[in-house]
């Protein structure tokens, strides 16, 4: 087991490797000017000097290879720094937005509690939802739950975000005025009554994510349910005596699970990227509309850094939903 | 979308009474006994419809409803649905009938275009790597990589970065039109690719095969009168699919406002520039977010029916 992991570890390197070089490579390309809001009377020769200032002035491959040190070495220092109190990273340039003149790593901790708040707990309730509808319209097949399971799920997977979340917006907040449209990053939790504020701005951005992810997984663990229901272990399992309860819950849902369990795993990095709209639609400060400003800003280090963010998350969790099939499955482990 | 249908239980076999009867049955065209278990699916059948509609109005429609969809007639501002503009008009007056259907017009010829494109690079892609088995190492780590790559992020510099590149080629319309095409096709791909390596890496093992090797024949003609043919199920269930994810795509690029510009609607600029006025007309992101999730519900129904239709096991054939 530990042979694999390491293996697929020894994988990941060289896609992340890649990935930060396409990255790199386009925001290369990008018309962004670093000195665009410098005054126009500074002169051309101090613009100048002001870019190499920036390290603008190295080679291709130089830069890129101190962005990778910025980005593997010298962020994780800080972060041992801030946590240690030590003085490991004191004096090394980090990755400076040129948007705000400060590092990209703080902006992009201040906004992470946001979309975590509502991308995880929108994925958590996503799941929890699909896992019993999947389980129970696979139980009974073709039954009037699992048709209209399955047409929930083609709404799912056919109304976009950015029009179920407008939707929603519509009903409930326009017309019904039960439910405010923003979302207020700024607001405190500290008592019943601010509790049941944060539910209520919470719901909608968490419903309209939790929708797609329950089309989804609903579907796989529908299917996943169905390829086992029809095994032999299930009629021998039977055959033994044991009530229905038994056979599907513990027999066949634990078998069922093992491929469910990495459409999950791989499905974490997707939701970050819907979140980008979500976001957008429900005025959440998270990093997906980090992200959108810096790009309208042509702030390219902050872009970089996100879109990286982005890839650094998805190699992540394509290695743990590898990791745990093996783990769960062993006959994957051998091959 | 996974459902798993090769082990569901056959319920409709329309052909398999005629067998059990032993009458002899006249031969018939594949495409004929696509077309009846196709049929037996109301769902894709009003799908069918659905999309058939809509690519009629978007396309004969400017010719049916004459108004011209950019002409500012600022007195008639926000009006509700009227004889005179049946879905009413925008901020600045204009209809948003003709609107909708000059909108259309793109969203929908940007989902078939992308869709042929990436249809086109993932057949190629799975084929050569799928037949060449020296190719396929290489082409299936590139296209895992691929699969690794943050699209939304990506797609959302790439348009920033060659936008205005394309337009000063291009004009302002093409130059957009063909980015936004160029970079969906590019990105959406991979799956295809993936379902075609398989089918033909299990094709290529069949008897035919070796037959048509023995007598002779040349790789090209191998790939276009034996394995192609044998894989093209998969790439039409993955192409109407394709079509459903390059208009929802192409919503959420502009709905970002990095799509198109204002004045070239497409349904997701549509909608995005409803949502400004939200509050006061709640109604008028109403037509542009049915129409896209019609549209593609339609297409998703379309999928489901054409996966079933072109599975002989399910077809009972």
């Amino acid at each position: 087991m530990l042979t694999f992991t390491i293996r697929r570890l020894v994988i990941s390197i060289p896609t992340l490797l890649f990935i930060a070089l396409v990255i790199f490579l386009l925001l290369e390309l990008s018309p962004g000017d670093p000195m665009a809001n410098v005054p126009l009377t500074v002169p051309p020769e101090v613009k100048e000097q002001m870019r190499l200032a920036l390290g603008l002035g190295e080679p291709v491959h130089i830069r890129f290879f101190k962005w990778i040190v910025q980005f593997f070495w010298i962020e994780p220092l800080n972060l041992i720094d801030h946590f240690l109190g030590t003085g490991f990273a004191e004096g090394k340039l980090r990755v400076i937005s040129w948007q705000t003149r400060s590092p990209v790593m703080d902006i992009v901790v201040q906004r992470l509690p946001q979309t975590l708040w509502v991308v995880g707990l929108s994925y958590v309730v996503g799941v929890a939802i699909a896992l019993p509808i999947g389980i129970y319209s696979a139980y009974r097949q073709y039954s009037l739950f699992d048709q209209a399971g399955t047409f929930v799920s083609m709404i799912g997977y056919s109304v976009p975000p950015f029009f179920s979340g407008v939707l929603v917006i519509v009903i409930f907040s326009v017309k019904l005025g039960w439910l405010p449209s923003i979302y207020d990053t700024t607001h405190v939790v500290d008592s019943w009554d601010s509790f049941v504020v944060q539910l209520q701005q919470m719901i909608m951005p968490v419903m309209v994510l939790a929708l797609q992810t329950t089309a989804q997984i609903s579907r796989f663990m529908r299917a996943s349910m169905l390829d086992n229901l029809n095994q032999d272990y299930v009629r021998t399992a039977r055959a033994k005596g044991m009530t229905e309860r038994v056979v599907v819950l513990t027999h066949v849902l634990r078998n069922s699970m093992i491929p469910v369990v990495t459409v999950i795993a791989l499905g974490v990095p997707g939701i970050f990227g819907g979140a980008i709209i979500t976001e957008q639609v429900f005025k959440v400060n998270g990093i997906g509309q980090l992200l959108i400003t810096a790009i309208q800003a042509n702030d390219l280090p902050m872009v970089q850094t996100l879109t990286f963010i982005f890839a650094v998350l998805i190699v992540l969790f394509n290695l743990i939903a590898d990791v745990l099939y093996g783990i769960l499955d062993p006959r994957i482990r051998y091959d | 979308m996974t459902d798993n249908h090769a082990t569901d239980p056959v319920i409709h076999n329309p052909v398999g009474p005629a067998q059990a009867a032993g009458k002899p049955r006249p031969p018939r065209n594949q495409w004929l006994d696509v077309w009846d278990q196709f049929r037996t699916h109301k769902g894709a059948l009003a799908g069918a419809a659905f999309f058939i509609f809509i690519v009629l109005a978007v396309s004969i429609g400017p010719w049916l409803w004459t108004v011209d969809p950019t002409f500012i007639d600022i007195r008639a501002r926000n009006q509700g649905p009227s004889l005179t503009h049946p879905f009413g008009t925008d901020q600045l007056g204009r209809d948003l009938l003709a609107r909708m259907i000059k909108g259309g017009q793109t969203s929908v010829s940007v989902g078939l275009m992308a869709m042929a494109l990436s249809v086109f690079l993932g057949t190629a892609v799975g084929v050569l790597a799928g037949y060449f088995r020296k190719l396929d190492g290489p082409l299936m780590r590139f296209t895992d990589l691929f699969l690794a790559l943050p699209l939304l992020p990506l797609l959302l510099v790439i348009l920033l970065l060659f936008r205005d590149v394309l337009r000063a080629a291009f004009g302002p319309e093409a130059g957009i039109f063909i980015l936004v095409v160029g970079v969906i096709g590019i990105t959406s791909w991979m799956q295809t690719a993936r379902i075609v390596r398989g089918d033909v890496l299990a094709i290529k093992e069949r008897e035919f095969v070796l037959a048509a090797r023995s007598i002779g024949t040349p790789n090209r003609r191998m790939i276009t009168r034996h394995i192609l043919p044998n894989v093209l199920s998969p790439i039409m269930v993955s192409a109407t699919l394709g079509i459903a994810n390059a208009i929802i795509t192409e919503s959420a690029l502009s709905f970002l406002g990095f799509g198109f510009p204002s004045d070239f609607p497409t349904w997701g600029r549509l909608l995005y520039d409803s949502t400004d006025y939200l509050q006061q007309f709640p109604e008028r992101v109403m037509w542009p977010g049915l129409a896209i999730s019609l549209t593609v519900l339609s297409v998703n129904y379309i999928g489901d029916g054409l996966r079933d239709a072109l599975d002989p096991r399910i077809r009972g054939r």
